[in-house]
């Protein structure tokens, strides 16, 4: 480690910049001539269009001639398409679909516009309750294809041994409620068409710009080439910014026909009421222990509500089929049998969040767990201790054949355990009365950077292949890194520099990354699946590779010593063992400026070099944490209060400690938000009951508890730094362990709670119900 | 969202206020209920009369017996103390725990008293203090008592026409004990319940109070014996709700004998 390299807690660089309020987001971003754009979106969740009432300067599904639905396939057997009309055509699926598009000078008067448009809709039976849409369907989504499902899976066992053997047999019925993501920023669009260029010039808050050029050019029938997508800063994403929208193509039309820029910028009650849907899961499932807590067997049936529409470049069955690959979690077991349903309903597409289908199987499969622990009265963290995959297994095949990387799952329980201190805490629970205090632990593993070989099968837009960096030596020694992913949050502005800084030995204040471009950056997939430490990190550092050994060349012949005497240290090339060196900005200085003192053999690609990577395993790596939470429940009004909050997390090398520890921070709190508070109602006409911030309560700084987070740094031996992807853990532990520790409080009174979000009203009403 | 159009007139004052309350107007006097509704266009008005900045709205003043707050004094103004506290800490301490300082910043007593949400928390305070609401309309001034003011969901005395100028308060004794508890899922919320006690041995009275609920706060006038259990039944039908407002009721009277 140098003191600015990998492993160092370097002050983010971008900071300044947002702490002074001056980042750039699409918001402010603003084009001689521009107009304002507002939707006409649908009041109903399934209706038929009967007529849409025609203006001036409001534009249908009729005017959008050429422009294709949004499709987002898979190919694995048995998928269902959705086919996703920028403009509602025929039905509109879900309140909030986009039925017309206004455009006036403000965004007011534009809003006045969409006011005046009268629609004639014929009202559907909504497809609201996923268990229903499956068994029972009111009516169809999608008439097409003749029931409400997606996609089924089923993932066989024979579960007669386990049964035969089980001392205990646990069987639960587990909810997760439909959720927000909620970044700061909500979405936005700027475009114009440029003549000159012929191209279309989109400004999106979008964390893969890639993908969005790649759907864009589908839809509009244009090559990729007449599409340039620029992410400026974009104030958090969390996946809501991971697909493309259909805001995103009409506008693109629009700026095209009007020969005028156009945006549209999104509002907090249209990401409420039509977009940021997430996380709404259902589970069955019986859990077969023996005697001494080891888990024998799991068999589930799960279903997702995957909404109206598979979102581009994939939504639908992101959840429910990644549910039978995952629930077995970092434990061991004999027998595993999971049967998904990934359910259409008359609400806004299930966007992938922060934790995707993890958060939900967290919560499930901790929840059995403990429950276990209650029927065996053992103490809920040794059980864990009883089944969790060992150090020694390392690397390991679990039943499902993931591959675990690396790591020491029971000492991070072990760990957690000791920091939260249950002995103190079972004393202090002799006192219980009116408040009563409980303790809850939960541990998940999260599969990041996942590579080709887990994506192919799915047969998805979007497959992962090698990442790519771009990197430029400057004249005056400044590093240029140009990459495809992008940075909304994570700090890659630093820590791209840091991952350089170790392999050239340049100042990471003289690397300047350039990102969210796609005019400017090699193509990539972009960021998601916690990818980009991982994945661009190790094309930053082949890319640095291949310019470090550039540089020694031409320095070797400047210096007249060969290039293997010659190392990169402090920005300078040192002649080992001597005081003799050139800088960085001397070597490039000669590159640029006096390529007479060149050798004759020098390579002619010169300081700038693109260079590709990809793990020597890219099954992924397996960062995972145990959350150990210490609650107080008032009995009479369900209030829950976060007393003590520990996580003992391996992320693998970290690149940056306080970053890392920043991401586990931001996902705990929304962990937390998932637990307590957010929860999206809808009615039974398929109505989103929570539009405003009032009614869909997320967690703010007094309800996010201190949260003491400690380390094991367990390489991947598979990544170039031994880095693992952490982007995502801190939302997925939260919500089980809370209600581990929630029911850890209430069990003596003969009460468990198996729905998120823990409300005070499922807390007192489960207490009444009781007594 | 942006707000429908609408006509904006600042007024000078009291009487020239009065005279532009016709028609479908609204009075702006803090903003921080109807600056929402207006972006979310549940509220329409064609024009909106700014009363802010009217000395009458903005003083405050005392006597032996009571203060008189302007309608337009600020949440923040009462937590500071900035203005006299007639109530013993109560005021200050109710003011304080109203959504976030930056709400407390713009939002008035008046504001929020007028616009007679259930949840807030001065309609249910200021029911449980008693006094007077000073009421101008075209035909004068009228008083009206506080713990009638405001008669159901986001309705009040007020008529059409009518402008509340000012809160007239009355003092409490010195030996006068309070309580007022409420309960939110989150900080700064608007309540879910509210609970509030009131004794005063000086009157020999103990007045409570139970808000946030479908109407017009319950004031229960001689509380010395009541039950919070059968009071909250009177105003909730949900098991829950009944069962969190009377914990608020019953919190506050525990209150009431708390070391303070």
């Amino acid at each position: 480690m140098t003191a600015k390299g990998v492993g160092a807690r370097l002050p983010r660089k971008e900071d300044r910049r947002f702490l002074l309020g001056q980042g750039e987001y699409v918001a402010n971003i603003r084009l001689p001539g521009m107009l304002e754009v507002a939707f006409v979106r649908s009041p109903m969740a399934h209706a038929r269009i009967r007529s849409i009432g025609r203006l001036p300067n409001v534009f249908t599904a009729a005017d959008l001639t050429g422009v294709k639905a949004i499709r987002a396939v898979s190919s694995v057997k048995g998928f269902k398409p959705s086919e996703q009309p920028i403009l509602a055509s025929g039905k509109v699926r879900q309140v909030g679909e986009l039925v017309a598009m206004c455009v006036a000078p403000t965004r007011a008067e534009a809003e006045d516009l969409a006011e005046s448009v009268e629609l004639d809709l014929e009202e559907l039976p909504a497809v609201v309750d996923m268990l229903e849409a499956r068994t029972n369907p009111p009516s169809l989504v999608h008439e097409e294809w003749g029931d409400n499902v997606f996609l089924e899976s089923l993932t066989d066992d024979d579960m007669s041994s386990v049964k035969k053997k089980a001392t205990v047999k646990v069987r639960r019925t587990i909810r997760t409620a439909r959720q927000h993501m909620s970044p700061m920023e909500g979405r936005g669009v700027v475009c114009e068409w440029n003549r000159r260029l012929d191209q279309l010039v989109m400004y999106t808050a979008a964390q893969m710009p890639h993908i969005n050029r790649a759907g864009l050019a589908e839809c509009l029938g244009i090559d990729q080439g007449s599409i340039r997508v620029i992410a400026p800063d974009v104030g958090g994403g969390f996946g809501y910014k991971g697909i493309l929208l259909p805001e995103e193509v009409a506008l693109a039309w629009l700026c095209r026909k009007l020969g005028r820029p156009v945006r549209w910028i999104e509002d907090r009650r249209e990401q409420l009421s039509a977009n940021a849907n997430c996380r709404e899961h259902h589970y069955d499932i019986t859990v077969y222990a023996d005697a001494k807590g080891k888990l024998l067997g799991i068999d589930c049936e799960a279903t997702v509500d995957s909404g109206a529409y598979s979102s581009y470049p994939f939504s639908a069955c992101l959840e429910g089929a990644q549910v039978s690959s995952i629930l077995p979690g970092p434990y061991k077991m004999e027998r595993f049998r999971c049967r998904t349903w990934s359910v259409a309903t008359n609400k806004p597409p299930i966007l992938p969040y922060r934790g995707v289908a993890r958060t939900g199987v967290c919560f499930a499969l901790e929840l059995m767990v403990d429950a276990v622990a209650r029927e065996l009265k053992m103490e809920p963290h040794e059980v864990r201790l009883a089944n969790l995959v060992q150090p020694g297994d390392m690397p390991y095949n679990n039943i499902t054949k993931k591959h675990f990387d690396s790591g020491d799952y029971p000492e991070a329980v072990r760990r957690a355990a000791k920091m939260i201190d249950v002995a103190a805490i079972r004393k202090e629970q002799a006192k219980n009365g009116r408040v009563r205090i409980g303790v809850g632990f939960s541990i998940f593993c999260e599969q990041a950077a996942h590579g080709t070989s887990v994506y192919y099968g799915w047969g998805i837009p979007m497959v992962p292949g090698h990442e790519q960096c771009s990197a430029r030596l400057s004249p005056d020694g400044v590093l240029e890194l140009r990459i495809g992913a992008h940075s909304h949050g994570q700090g890659m502005e630093t820590t791209m520099a840091q991952v350089a800084s170790t392999v050239l030995g340049i100042d990471p204040a003289n690397v300047r990354l350039v990102h969210g471009d796609t005019g400017l950056t090699p193509y990539s997939t972009g960021t998601w699946g916690s990818r980009s430490m991982v994945m661009s990190g190790g094309a930053v550092a082949a890319a640095c590779d291949v310019i470090a050994a550039r540089v020694k060349a031409i320095a070797s012949k400047l210096m007249e010593v060969s290039s293997a005497d010659l190392v990169l240290e402090d920005g300078h090339v040192h002649v080992a063992g001597t005081d003799r060196r050139l800088s960085l900005a001397e070597v490039a200085h000669t590159w640029y400026r006096r390529p007479q003192l060149l050798p004759a053999d020098v390579d002619p690609a010169g300081l700038e070099a693109t260079a590709g990577y990809k793990a020597k395993v890219d099954t992924g790596t397996f960062s995972y944490a145990c959350h150990a939470a210490k609650v107080a429940v008032d009995t009479e009004t369900g209030h829950v209060e976060i007393l003590d909050y520990v996580i003992v997390e391996d992320g693998g090398v970290l690149v940056n400690p306080m970053i890392a520890d920043g991401q586990v921070f931001g996902g705990t709190a929304q962990g937390v938000g998932t637990a307590l508070y957010e929860e999206m109602p809808y009615d039974p006409q398929g109505q989103p009951l929570a539009t405003t911030l009032a009614d869909y309560l997320l967690p703010s700084a007094t309800e996010v508890p201190s949260i003491r987070i400690d380390h094991i740094e367990t390489p991947s031996p598979y990544t170039r730094f031994g880095q693992k992807g952490i982007g995502e853990g801190g939302a997925i532990a939260p919500p089980a362990a809370i209600a581990n520790a929630v029911n850890d409080a209430l069990a003596p009174l003969g009460v468990e709670i198996t729905e998120s979000p823990l409300t005070p009203r499922r807390i007192v009403e489960a207490l009444m119900r009781r007594t | 969202m942006k707000p429908a159009r609408f006509d904006y007139e600042r007024a000078v004052d009291v009487s020239s206020a009065i005279g532009s309350l016709n028609g479908d107007c609204k009075v702006l006097a803090g903003g921080q209920s109807l600056g929402p509704m207006l972006n979310l266009r549940i509220a329409q008005p064609s024009r909106l009369v700014d009363v802010r900045l009217m000395e009458e709205l903005r003083a405050a003043s005392e006597d032996a017996a009571s203060v008189t707050l302007g309608a337009c004094v600020t949440h923040a103004q009462i937590e500071d103390r900035r203005v006299p506290d007639p109530s013993r800490g109560f005021m200050p301490f109710v003011a304080s725990r109203i959504a976030y300082r930056a709400v407390r910043n713009r939002g008035t007593i008046g504001g929020s008293l007028a616009h007679a949400d259930p949840a807030a928390d001065w309609p249910t305070a200021l029911a449980l203090l008693g006094g007077s609401a000073i009421i101008q309309g075209k035909a004068g001034r009228r008083e009206a008592p506080l713990d009638r003011f405001v008669t159901g969901l986001f309705s009040t005395v007020l008529a059409d026409g009518e402008l509340l100028v000012a809160l007239k308060i009355p003092k409490l004794s010195a030996q006068a004990r309070w309580g007022y508890w409420k309960f939110c899922r989150k900080a700064g919320e608007f309540a879910q319940a509210i609970g509030g006690a009131l004794s005063d041995p000086a009157s020999g009275r103990v007045r409570a109070v139970i808000g946030s609920v479908q109407g017009a706060p319950h004031v229960i006038i001689d509380a010395a014996r009541c039950d919070p259990e059968a009071e909250a039944a009177k105003v909730c039908s949900d098991p829950y709700d009944r069962r969190l407002h009377a914990v608020a009721l019953a919190r506050a009277f525990a209150q009431l004998e708390e070391p303070r």
